[in-house]
């Protein structure tokens, strides 16, 4: 039996294949493109800012939109797309730190746990489920009570309380990339277990850690706008969307939607925007493992 | 008395699964001289791929052993880990059955052979040259572009010819092959071989080659030992032990293969299935498939005894001459 097939119509339409990075979906580039425009912002607030992101107009607290003030102004009639520009730099900042820790430390303590294996493993193991069960931002709260209000010490908590998320998953790959012959191979060629790691073991990991630490950054920059938002983080009158919803409260009761709205969109796309890209770069390595 | 490049005396390994322990081997014993080529012979099952890892100390974590491993008189299973990584790196190398899953896909060949010398401290430039010459000696065309290659870019054959280079790299003076052709079509099998023993013979390497066709053993080795269920039941010199073998087991091998002669007798197979140590019985493991076998075989255990000229047979009626 034969099955004939126009191989031409399988053939993706060029104009849509053009948008497709990492042969993922429009929605994927959709994505990437918004998180590269987060980043370009943060980097160009000053000079994409239309006002000081602080500066005071009490003439226009409270003012809708305009075209002096595209998105309002809040309470103490400082600009809120001002405010909201700055405020990307420590929505990106925090998370960075956090899942850059979190992500170095957790492949530390899963490649270590997967390698050595016995107690070494059960020990590393029981301490990631021990900080797993607690949640993180009750650490950083916990944190900040002894360090007073602040962005350092939440950030450290938040990175310990992600540690095991990136661990665990390090740990269970790490795990079956063991198992494969190459590893044994080279090992009996003399190679010591270090070498194998970090030359072979590492980099035939690194695209599924990726995919993890991208979903990881969106639900950090949730959790540390959390923080702000319940006061213990980026302090007023810093701009920060965490904080600023916090502000617009009291807008809002008076009926201006603006001021806590657009920063509570922003926090949304912005973490909608990392899981899409996480969960795209992990399909794609599902793909190449097939 | 020459001391062997390795000795393995009376090794016998058990795995512990739950409360009893699982017998793997037991009593094995067997040497390899410098520049020997020597075969290891067995059905899967028989324990040969175990005995051959432990020359690289490459037994699972909780296998109990007793008796020795000695590669150049020091002994495997008691070196320190930096002792074995040392054994590893200048004495012994091993080709494994599989060449593509025996290298990291994701990397260059060319990173798979200069790797291991950069580790020992040869600089970038002189690892390359020697990876070159390494490809060159294996037969693979144009090796300075090959060495730019990655692994799913070789075809199986090329790809265990990349590996052996590999395992050549450190110089060792003994090589350890196991099943280096399984994987492999029959063509190519027969390129790897001669490539094999080429190398074996111009570096007078000493090697020990494991594999279950007992034919290939004794066309290309200088001894050849044949395993059964966890022990050696027959080593001979390899022509002797084709033209007289003293076990039925041996034999039984020989005679399952066809042949290509007109007059020649039909393939016949050995009745039953192979056994491993730990179900094997008190006597002969092979007594319940042997076509000689006597009430006597099933209690009785046969130790290796010489025969009349060089080879050991393990079988309590050798000396009858029975065979076929």
């Amino acid at each position: 039996m034969t099955t004939a097939v126009d191989v031409t119509a399988l053939r993706r339409r060029p104009g849509l294949r053009r948008l497709r990075v990492f042969g993922q979906g429009p929605l994927f580039t959709a994505a990437v493109l918004l998180l590269a425009a987060l980043v370009a912002v943060a980097l160009f607030a000053p000079l994409l800012a239309p006002y000081d992101p602080d500066a005071l107009d009490l003439q226009a607290t409270l003012a809708g939109s305009s075209t002096d003030h595209l998105l309002g102004a809040d309470q103490s009639g400082r600009d809120v797309l001002s405010r909201l520009l700055y405020g990307a730099r420590s929505g990106l900042l925090g998370p960075l730190v956090v899942v850059a820790l979190s992500t170095l430390l957790g492949i530390l303590v899963g490649v270590v746990a997967a390698w050595r294996g016995g107690r070494v493993d059960a020990l590393l193991s029981r301490s990631m489920d021990l900080v797993f069960s607690f949640p993180g931002l009750l650490v950083a709260i916990m944190f900040v009570a002894v360090t007073g209000p602040g962005m350092t010490a939440p950030v450290i908590a938040m990175a310990v309380a992600y540690t095991p998320y990136v661990g665990r998953l390090v740990r269970s790959i790490a795990q079956q990339e063991k198992a494969r012959p190459y590893i044994e191979s080279y090992l009996v060629q003399g190679w010591s277990g270090w070498t194998i790691c970090v030359r072979h073991l590492l980099p035939n990991i690194a695209p599924t850690v990726l995919a993890q630490s991208a979903i990881n950054f969106g639900y950090a920059l949730m959790d540390l706008a959390a923080l702000s938002f319940l006061g213990f983080g980026v302090q007023p009158p810093t701009a920060d969307w965490g904080a600023m919803i916090n502000e617009g409260e009291g807008a809002l009761l008076q009926g201006a939607m603006l001021p806590a709205l657009a920063p509570s969109v922003c926090i949304m796309l912005a973490v909608v925007a990392f899981s899409i890209v996480g969960e795209g770069i992990a399909d794609r390595v599902a793909k190449r493992d097939r | 008395m020459q001391q062997n490049l390795l000795e393995i005396d009376d090794l016998t390994v058990r795995l512990p699964e739950g409360r009893a322990a699982r017998p793997i081997l037991d009593g094995v014993s067997l040497s390899v001289a410098a520049g020997e080529m020597v075969g290891l012979v067995g059905e899967s099952g028989s324990g040969k791929s175990v005995a051959c890892r432990s020359v690289l100390g490459l037994l699972p974590e909780r296998a109990r052993t007793d008796g020795e491993v000695r590669v150049a008189g020091r002994d495997v299973l008691t070196l320190s880990r930096d002792g074995l990584k040392e054994l590893r790196t200048r004495q012994v190398s091993m080709i494994f059955q599989d060449p593509r899953a025996s290298v990291n896909p994701m990397r260059r060949v060319g990173d798979f052979l200069t790797e291991g010398m950069r580790a020992a401290g040869v600089p970038a430039a002189a690892a390359t040259d020697r990876a070159e010459e390494l490809l060159d000696a294996v037969g693979i065309r144009d090796p300075r572009g090959a060495l730019r290659r990655h692994p799913h870019q070789f075809s199986g054959g090329m790809l265990q010819r990349v590996v052996i280079a590999a395992a050549l790299a450190s110089r060792p003076s003994l090589l350890v092959a196991d099943e280096p052709t399984t994987a492999l079509d029959v063509t190519t099998q027969a390129e790897v071989i001669a490539i094999l023993t080429r190398l074996q013979a111009e570096r007078g390497t000493g090697m020990l080659f494991v594999t279950h066709d007992l034919e290939l053993a004794s066309a290309i080795c200088d001894r050849v030992y044949v395993m059964y269920a966890g022990r050696i039941v027959e080593t001979q010199a390899a022509t002797d032990l084709f033209d007289r073998p003293r076990h039925p087991y041996t034999a039984g091998l020989l005679a399952c293969t066809p042949r290509v002669e007109p007059d020649a007798a039909p393939p016949r197979p050995i009745p039953g299935r192979p056994v491993s140590l730990a179900e094997s019985p008190s006597g002969c493991a092979f007594a319940a498939r042997c076509a000689h076998a006597q009430e006597r075989c099933s209690v009785e255990k046969p130790v290796l005894r010489q025969y009349d000229g060089q080879g050991l047979a393990a079988c309590l009626r050798a000396d009858e001459g029975i065979l076929l």
